[in-house]
């Protein structure tokens, strides 16, 4: 408890200090917060370089949008000359030979890279708690995860070591974490960042986002990341609009599922919470309605066939053959080799999801798993665009319940993947969700609003996100 | 079969080719063949962390083109999908390919056999895909080597219906195959370099039988020739297991081309299960039917329009006909002979006779004829118009004008003294002194022989260093004889 946010990075375009000044400032808090496991490795070195290169340019006139803002990178983002290893023995070593499309276009704006934090292994986890590098401590209470699979950036810019953290989200791996630290976190339209030079967990479920203190911030570096990009066929030519957090003016229409507050799981002071902030909008001129949503329960069993049975073939090149572990066990045959190197260079939970995918994929299961969620999504699309037709946005809680204790769920997998409950939905549909700090729960930990616009409406998620936010700490 | 009466072959071929596009089928490598190994490989092509696949559509522009030269249905939404399965020349562990949506589907080709029979092989799909890297077993005794400049290279597969009876039938096919790939410049369709690659799959049935026998696959094949051999003992072998009472196992052969025979491979237990899904990197690609009305606009001549054409409005013989549009760039030099004035026939001759055995003793392509069409029209006009014989235009003056392609024929002619002398006078000296060296003869000639006549003709043309024009030498022999 107790952490302040760096200083305004736009501090240093001013000219009021230094990205180098910064930089050293972010360096020297993150080797006191070492004990949180926050980053599996500080890039010192390059960042230093960075903030003089940033320093120099600025002095020489130039004007850079991002300069000074210090940004950690989830270990799943490849960043030329860097190791990057998905939180993976099976990577440990590994060097990536180029940038992410992401992480390069905010260095040409002018940021700096920290270091690259702790996550779950490949992605795959909701605490943190599947990394091989061991779980990361949420900096509001050590004793709890701070969310995941992007804990470590969640927690580093909660903890106040960097000014934005980038995450992925599969399934709620950004803004799980944020409402369990208390921040912003967001997720574009899928299509919206190019995936490029990001380790691939299920591919057309994958989104890059930020994380960050304000929503001015997620705001500005999105703006940043967005747009075409030749290494990404999926990635959206659409142009790209700023997003400032403005709230807009006039009655809004709020929708929300009425299942997701009735669920048994939800935890009833966030359900009041609710309740109270919808009572809210109403007194001030704004529809909140509730929808009927008869596919909850269906949500979380879509979401994980279809991203194991993806991330089976996305996860098939770690095979110590090109890169990556290699067991140093006697074998027979290739064979032999695949299967020790994989054995040991993946954990558990990958491994689990590797055989799940593998499963829901193989001849005779195809059409009652697969198959048959590929249908189930595209239903679930079909309603989020009807919806989002007649309403600006859907509310509900981002996870059922504030940060939990570390090793406490991780003994029955099917409890953890429950913790996606109200994020995957944003995720099947593609839609671009964000979610909010929603004010302390009385246990002391903060509580996630969970904001959904429509396709590629990211301006319209920031401006409700900003008439929320007004709205919650009008309370 | 003669061999089999009773039974007969049912055989349907799967057909990779190699599609020659400057870079890789998702990658921007280049795909020369023959680089050093593993020196065409990106992130991309190695399967990096983080790396995306990004179609090539100079691709899905192959495709088409083969698919409307086959007369295939062309598809409009295009998925794709990956084809998972271990290996360690499979960089990603999964192909990327087509799976229900293959690009092209229906159509067929045309075949003709030795015996003149033509038959139509219906094509069940042609679609895109990507190659694997090599996998070289035999250069280190240690160690498997894998290059994987071939990985990422894009193919095509053609899958015909179970429609051939015969190896013959799946020799004439892959000519055809390879020839339409060649004509739409494609893919060089060498088979082997790998750029043409067939897998066979096969079963036998008795005669009047409806149901189709088991089949077996057989694979690694590398030349026309072997294919149909591997069919041959294939055939052989699964009718005289069946005679003597053992049934035929759903399997993967694989053909030995020292021993002629095909060996086990891996059975149907071992069998992959390829979990095929649609590749969730690549967007559908969109075919429009505008693109494919542009596609078929510019199209090039077929090889059996060619074919036809030519024995219909240059009126050349079926073999000739055959012959000249076996490759496209002999009928474009055939056709632009033509175009200059030369008669189809003469043209004919002189491409399949001097020209032919010219670039054979040399191993070169047409494409490499030195000669330009204009030099080589005036040499051929020479002998139209019988300034210079046949015989004297293709012993001299065709090598005397490959020695000095900027020459013109007619002074290389005049140089060499191969210009027939039509002149009577002139050609009178000659014959005067030739009667006048074989007295005996003429007096002979007069008796009756008059066969002798070749001799003086022989004589004048020795005289006149080859020059004389045969006809007027002729008359004025029998003239003076007569």
């Amino acid at each position: 408890m107790g952490f302040s946010p760096l200083m305004d990075y736009r501090a240093v375009s001013a000219g009021k200090t230094t990205c180098a000044a910064l930089v050293e400032e972010a360096l020297t808090r993150a080797g006191q917060a070492a004990d949180l496991n926050m980053f599996i490795e500080l890039f010192s070195e390059s960042a230093r370089a960075q903030a003089a290169a940033v320093d120099a340019r600025l002095a020489a006139g130039d004007s850079l949008p991002l300069a000074g803002m210090v940004v950690a990178l989830k270990d799943n983002f490849c960043y030329r000359g860097h190791r990057v290893s998905a939180g993976s023995k099976m990577l440990e070593t590994f060097e990536s030979l180029f940038s992410a499309t992401a992480v390069e276009r905010l260095e040409a704006a002018g940021a700096v890279f920290l270091g690259r934090t702790n996550c779950d292994e490949f992605a795959m986890g909701s605490s943190n708690e599947t990394s091989y590098y061991g779980p990361v401590r949420n900096p509001l209470d050590p004793s709890k995860v701070p969310g995941g699979s992007s804990g470590g950036s969640a927690a580093a810019v909660a903890a106040g070591l960097c000014h934005v953290a980038l995450g992925s989200d599969t399934g709620g791996s950004i803004r799980q974490p944020a409402a369990f630290t208390g921040i912003v976190g967001m997720k574009p339209t899928y299509g919206r960042i190019s995936r490029h030079g990001l380790i691939a967990y299920a591919s057309s479920f994958d989104q890059i986002g930020p994380f960050a203190h304000t929503l001015e911030d997620a705001a500005a570096v999105l703006e940043i990341m967005s747009g075409a990009d030749a290494f990404d066929a999926t990635v959206s030519s659409r142009p790209v609009v700023s997003s400032p957090p403005i709230a807009p003016i006039g009655p809004q229409r709020y929708a929300y599922f009425q299942a997701t507050l009735d669920h048994p799981g939800l935890d009833p002071h966030i359900r009041a919470s609710l309740e109270n902030l919808f009572e809210q909008l109403r007194s001030a001129g704004h529809t909140v309605d509730a929808v009927d949503f008869p596919y909850l329960d269906q949500l979380v069993p879509l979401y994980y066939v279809l991203t194991t049975a993806e991330a089976s073939a996305n996860l098939a090149r770690y095979d110590g053959v090109r890169f990556g572990h290699r067991s140093e066990q006697e074998v027979d045959d290739l064979d032999g080799l695949l299967k020790a190197s994989r054995s040991e260079g993946f954990g558990l939970e990958v491994q689990r999801r590797i055989l799940l995918g593998t499963f829901v994929l193989s001849s005779g299961y195809y059409d009652a798993y697969y198959g048959k969620a590929q249908k189930g999504r595209r239903l679930l699309r079909d309603h989020a665009e009807s919806l989002l037709a007649s309403y600006d946005a859907l509310l509900s809680p981002t996870s059922p319940h504030t940060a939990f204790p570390i090793g406490r769920e991780n003994s029955d997998p099917t409890v953890m993947y429950l913790e996606d409950l109200y994020t995957v939905h944003a995720n099947l549909t593609g839609l671009p969700a964000l979610s909010l700090p929603g004010g302390l729960h009385p246990n002391g930990l903060p509580w996630g609003l969970h904001i959904t616009t429509g396709r590629f409406e990211e301006p319209a998620l920031f401006a409700h996100a900003a008439l929320l936010q007004n709205t919650l700490s009008a309370h | 079969m003669s061999d089999f009466p009773n039974y007969e072959t049912v055989i349907g071929l799967e057909v990779h080719v190699q599609l020659s596009t400057a870079s890789k089928a998702y990658a921007s490598d280049s795909t020369d063949f023959g680089a050093s190994p593993n020196t065409l490989v990106s992130p991309i092509t190695l399967g990096h962390p983080g790396t995306l696949p990004k179609a090539n559509t100079a691709v899905v522009e192959s495709a088409v083109q083969l698919g409307l030269a086959c007369g295939c249905t062309i598809r409009e939404h295009n998925l794709y999908a990956r084809k998972n399965y271990f290996y360690a020349d499979l960089p990603k562990g999964y192909q990327i390919t087509q799976d229900t949506t293959p690009i092209c589907t229906g159509g067929g080709v045309n075949i003709r056999l030795s015996d003149g029979t033509e038959r139509t092989i219906r094509l069940t799909r042609i679609h895109m895909e990507e190659d694997t890297g090599k996998s070289l077993h035999d250069l280190d005794p240690f160690h498997t080597l894998i290059d994987l400049n071939r990985a990422g290279v894009p193919l095509l597969e053609i899958v015909s219906e179970a429609d051939f009876r015969s190896g013959e039938e799946a020799y004439q096919y892959l000519s055809e195959i390879r020839k339409l790939v060649r004509y739409l410049d494609i893919s060089d369709g060498n088979m082997e370099e790998g750029s043409l690659r067939c897998d066979v799959n096969i079963s036998v049935r008795p005669v009047g039988q409806e149901r189709f026998g088991t089949k077996v696959e057989v694979k690694n094949m590398n030349s026309f020739r072997n294919v149909q051999k591997a069919i041959d003992f294939e055939t052989e072998r699964q009718i005289t297991a069946i005679r003597n009472g053992h049934t035929i196992a759903q399997e993967t052969r694989m053909f030995d081309a020292a021993k002629g025979a095909t060996i086990l491979m891996r059975t149907k237990e071992d069998a992959h299960d390829y979990r095929y899904f649609i590749e969730p990197d690549l967007p559908p690609v969109v075919v429009t039917q505008a693109a494919v009305a542009r596609i078929q606009a510019d199209l090039p001549e077929l090889p059996q329009a060619r074919w036809e054409r030519y024995q219909k409005e240059l009126q050349l013989s079926d073999y000739d006909a055959s012959l000249l549009t076996e490759n496209r760039a002999t009928a474009d030099f055939y056709e632009s002979l033509v175009g200059s004035g030369c008669t189809p026939k003469s043209a004919a001759n002189w491409v399949m006779g001097p020209v032919r055995s010219w670039l054979n003793e040399r191993a070169l392509r047409v494409e490499d004829f030195p000669l330009t069409v204009t030099a080589l029209a005036a040499l051929i006009s020479l002998v139209e118009a019988e300034t210079v014989s046949y015989s004297a235009a293709q012993q001299r003056l065709f090598p005397a004008l490959m020695e000095q392609p900027h020459a013109a024929p007619a002074d290389l002619a005049q140089a060499l003294g191969i210009v027939q002398q039509k002149d009577a006078g002139a050609l009178e000296v000659h014959v005067d002194a030739v009667l006048a060296d074989w007295p005996d003869k003429v007096a002979e000639y007069r008796t009756g022989k008059k066969g002798l006549i070749g001799l003086f003709m022989g004589e004048v043309m020795k005289r006149s260093g080859g020059s004389a024009d045969p006809k007027t030498t002729t008359a004025l022999l029998r003239s003076k004889l007569d």
